[in-house]
């Protein structure tokens, strides 16, 4: 029973994702930036929950909750921290100044941005490279979870490469025919969908149980400590540091940075900026303390298995508890789905056509782009048989990899006396910093209980604003794209 | 002016960053109304979060980032507000 309408909902789901995706096929126009970006025209709702909706992926309905199953619900406040704020504030410092130089240069890509005002092939490179070596191994582990959740959905019938496969096959399909506008639109009705079962999962299960006071009762009884703010696990500067890197993170991470080209106006970009810190304690607090709960009312969880379905399992109707899971589901791919497309878009703009084809028809960027989607999601279909060791610990690191990105990109579009060899020197050794801190045994993961991804940070900023300093402007920097005239209007 | 409203939100800022998270009840477990008192804290710290992002969004929106920004409220409307119709597209 449970397995039929597990499936029949994961079914239901693609056949609706593909009809929005054939829809949105009809309207769009054939160029790069109509697959890309949509053309630039998102209102308020689609582009709010188009990024919320990317920003969820496996974590907010499976990880999170076991954290806080296991350690205490201070996950809510470190998840608030990091995305309804710190990236609600990035959302203007750095996205708002980004789609005005979109709207004025049609810039599609971070690196383009960034070559441009630099006059750099090479930093335009560097920016996509380093981009594609974080995105790349994340993508394949959302297709090694998928993989795994199938085969275990379906006891084994259907095989974790068969799986895996199957739904890399459906993303080309869809993003392929979808492209950005198509993809937002599923986002969408996905973000709402999860919002509200979200919602009628915490009323439920409260219900039963008898109220917020009894289940609280209950955990005070079996974890008292996880009621009180703060633990060995949840210190000071582990809170910090995990904020503060993955909020920098998830404005550096491809599918997201490009949504803030996609805004059809400044009065767009301002109600969802006002907007987001209300949509993230919305999710978060109910998905966070349904795990935390689940820790006072004895629900049983097998080793491995995730907290969230086992005390829907326990608590609600088979039917109810497949729909949230199979929406969980659907909320990995549809991340994966927005990765695929820009990181797509990152190889054919800034790696392929200033390398080794500079004069493309708009007609043969758009064939190539789709192209591009095909490589790059069947390449990580092929990683992902493998699950290499290094992989695996490149996209277990991603966010803090893009956090990188973050200060030097800021410190360009704010001070003036950055120059070409401070930025490309900023963002090439806080990698080199970070990639070593991951790789290398002798450079340490932790400083004082702050994370080598917020240390990265600081060395990334302080080399950018020390080489701008001792370096003079190159001939083609173009300063003026980023300090002169820019108006919305 | 516009010199001393930058620096003012950016002190906004950085205080609802500092205080998203309660310092103030670190050790604390008060339960009100069936939750920690420190998450009634961060609920309520995310709604003035929202307020004042809106509060921005209506009268400093541009500072530090339009050369001509104009705040306290006079907000410019220009063809890019009102081709905004509708969410759909």
């Amino acid at each position: 029973m449970s397995l039929a309408v597990q499936l029949g909902i994961i079914v239901g789901y693609l056949v609706v994702a593909l009809l929005v995706g054939v829809l949105a096929y009809r309207v769009a126009e054939r160029t790069a930036e109509d697959f890309y970006l949509a053309s630039r025209t998102f209102g308020t709702v689609v582009l709010l929950f188009t990024t919320f909706a990317t920003l969820l992926s496996a974590f907010t309905f499976f990880a999170g909750p076991n954290v806080a199953y296991a350690e205490g619900p201070e996950w809510v406040l470190v998840m608030g921290l990091m995305d309804g704020i710190i990236f609600a504030i990035l959302w203007y410092l750095i996205g708002y100044k980004q789609w005005l130089l979109g709207q004025q240069h049609a810039y599609v890509t971070l690196g383009e941005m960034l070559g441009d005002r630099f006059g750099s092939r090479r930093l335009r490179g560097l920016v996509a490279g380093v981009s594609l070596l974080w995105l790349f191994p994340y993508v394949m582990l959302q297709q090694v979870g998928a993989g795994t959740a199938l085969e275990a959905l379906t006891e084994g019938a259907v095989p974790y490469a068969v799986g895996a496969g199957l739904i890399t096959l459906f993303m080309i399909l869809y993003v392929v025919i979808a492209g950005m506008r198509g993809i937002a639109w599923t986002d969408t009705l996905q973000g709402a969908f999860m919002l509200v079962t979200t919602w009628l999962a915490m009323v439920w299960v409260l219900a039963v149980v008898g109220g917020p006071s009894v289940a609280t009762g209950a955990l005070e009884a079996e974890a008292a400590q996880h009621l009180a703010l703060g633990s060995d696990h949840y210190t000071p500067q582990w809170m910090l540091s995990t904020a503060i890197t993955i909020g920098f993170g998830v404005a550096m991470f491809p599918q997201v940075n490009q949504r803030f080209f996609a805004a059809g106006s400044k009065t767009v970009l301002k109600r969802s900026f006002a907007l987001w810190p209300i949509l993230c304690v919305l999710l978060f607090v109910p998905s966070f303390m349904l795990g935390a709960w689940a820790r006072g009312l004895d629900v049983t969880i097998a080793e491995g298995e995730n907290v969230l379905p086992a005390m829907l399992a326990e608590f609600t109707p088979t039917w109810f508890a497949a729909l949230v899971i199979a929406g969980a589901m659907a909320a990995m791919m549809s991340s994966s789905d927005s990765m695929l497309l820009s990181g797509s878009s990152y190889f054919t703009r800034d790696l392929y056509r200033p390398y080794l084809e500079m004069d493309l028809s708009e007609r043969r960027e758009d064939l190539l782009a789709r192209g591009g989607v095909v490589a790059f999601a069947t390449a990580a279909f092929v990683a992902s048989l493998y699950n290499p060791a290094t992989l695996f610990e490149l996209g277990d690191a991603a966010f803090s990899g893009f956090a990188q990105l973050a200060l030097p990109v800021l410190v360009a579009l704010y001070w003036r006396r950055t120059t070409r060899a401070g930025i490309t020197a900023g963002i090439a050794v806080s990698q080199a910093f970070y990639l070593s801190s991951l790789f290398v045994a002798v450079v340490p993961t932790s400083y004082a209980g702050w994370s080598a991804g917020l240390v990265g940070m600081g060395v990334g900023l302080v080399v950018t604003v020390g080489v701008s300093l001792v370096t003079t402007p190159a001939a083609d920097e173009r300063r003026a794209i980023y300090f002169e005239g820019l108006r919305a209007d | 002016m516009q010199r001393l409203e930058r620096w003012g939100w950016l002190v906004v800022a950085l205080v609802l960053c500092t205080f998203a998270i309660p310092w103030f009840l670190w050790g604390d477990s008060t339960v009100v109304a069936g939750l920690p008192l420190w998450l009634w804290w961060h609920v309520g710290w995310m709604a003035l979060a929202s307020v004042v992002f809106w509060a921005f969004a209506r009268r400093g929106w541009g500072i530090g980032i339009e050369p001509d920004a104009v705040g306290s409220g006079n907000e410019r409307r220009g063809p890019e507000d009102t081709r905004d119709t509708g969410d759909g597209r």
